[in-house]
């Protein structure tokens, strides 16, 4: 097979946003970059999605006992920065202090440009800020960070699961692009 | 009629819609979007710009009606026109909105009243333009888009002419 490892992977982006337009936006922006889409409308229903459930009981990391059952695998979260209840920037950090999903990157949108609050993003571990209206040139950004973040994944999944090491899962001319990362022997 | 004279006058309506600051390029970009697999993409959008748009207004309508008005919602659903208006390039309702927040902020009723209407002039001017422009909700009308699609052409891109 000639095809690299960039095509064969089918990268799945987590879109979250509280208004219906820009969720058909989004959706359809990251269509043509032939990225598999979920789109939920709120922080919420992020978090369920990601299995982890806001339950003021129970530590923040607690996964529920379904997730290793169905699985489900986010390469990417991108997120609106206002919205109701649970917020871009709560979603941000929630995914951050958590143990499984902390290795995702995740995007920020918003309609205002406040430098503060996009400098607040960034050093809380957000990979690009995005100001709307979300363009393709935007979009087209995402891609490096959905390359780093899948191989990371795998390599560490990998050790994990003591599956075949990384190399069988790369084609030989690839390793070379991943020069940051140390072959599983 | 022809089909290039139709494709003109829907580009040189899209110009004019340009032009007159009803739409800026943000709608442009939506209308990059569609294609063969998504024929129906602006169309899409814009309905539900539409009926997005008629629930916030209605929403303002009864807020500010309140004996005590709750600036914050207003801001609220303000915010979220002007974000609805900016994501498909409905410049002049989006700036309507911007001055809106402004005044929002003053905590001033009858300010807001003013604003309320600006908008909502505005929101059916654009309305107005845009169901010409597509296809439209009313069946005996027919939209240019559609005229040109009947006549067995394709909808023509600013680019295409340049």
């Amino acid at each position: 097979m000639s095809s690299g490892l960039a095509t064969e992977m089918e990268f799945h982006v987590l879109a979250v946003d509280d208004s219906i337009i820009d969720r058909k936006l989004i959706e359809r922006l990251l269509k043509t970059s032939s990225y598999q889409v979920t789109v939920v409308e709120s922080g919420v229903k992020a978090l369920e999605f990601l299995g982890l459930v806001d339950d003021e009981n129970t530590n923040s990391n607690c996964i529920s006992n379904n997730r290793s059952t169905h699985h489900v695998e986010v390469n990417l979260i991108i997120t609106d920065y206002s919205m109701p209840s649970v917020t871009g920037y709560d979603l941000l950090r929630k995914i951050k202090e958590s143990a499984m999903l902390k290795d995702i990157p995740v995007v920020i949108m918003s309609s205002e440009n406040i430098p503060s609050r996009i400098n607040n993003c960034l050093e809380h571990g957000a990979k690009e800020f995005f100001l709307k209206p979300v363009q393709q040139s935007d979009v087209n950004k995402l891609r490096p960070h959905l390359m780093r973040g899948k191989c990371r994944t795998q390599n560490q999944q990998n050790i994990i699961n003591k599956r075949k090491p990384l190399e069988e899962c790369l084609s030989p001319d690839r390793t070379t692009r991943f020069n940051d990362l140390a072959l599983v022997q | 009629m022809e089909v290039d004279q139709l494709q003109r006058n829907f580009l040189e309506y899209t110009n004019l819609l340009f032009r007159e600051g009803f739409l800026d390029g943000q709608f442009s970009q939506l209308q990059l979007l569609q294609d063969e697999s998504n024929p129906d993409f602006v169309f899409e959008v814009v309905s539900l710009f539409f009926e997005d748009s008629e629930r916030l207004l209605n929403d303002l309508t009864i807020a500010l009606d309140q004996q005590n008005v709750d600036f914050k919602k207003i801001d609220a659903h303000v915010h979220q026109l002007k974000g609805s208006s900016s994501s498909i390039g409905a410049q002049r309702v989006k700036n309507t909105c911007i001055a809106f927040r402004d005044v929002c902020l003053e905590q001033n009723a009858e300010g807001c009243l003013r604003c309320l209407q600006q908008v909502k002039q505005e929101y059916l001017l654009v309305k107005t333009k845009l169901e010409a422009l597509l296809r439209v909700r009313v069946p005996h009308l027919f939209s240019l888009e559609q005229q040109i699609v009947a006549a067995g052409g394709a909808i023509p891109m600013l680019n295409d002419f340049c």
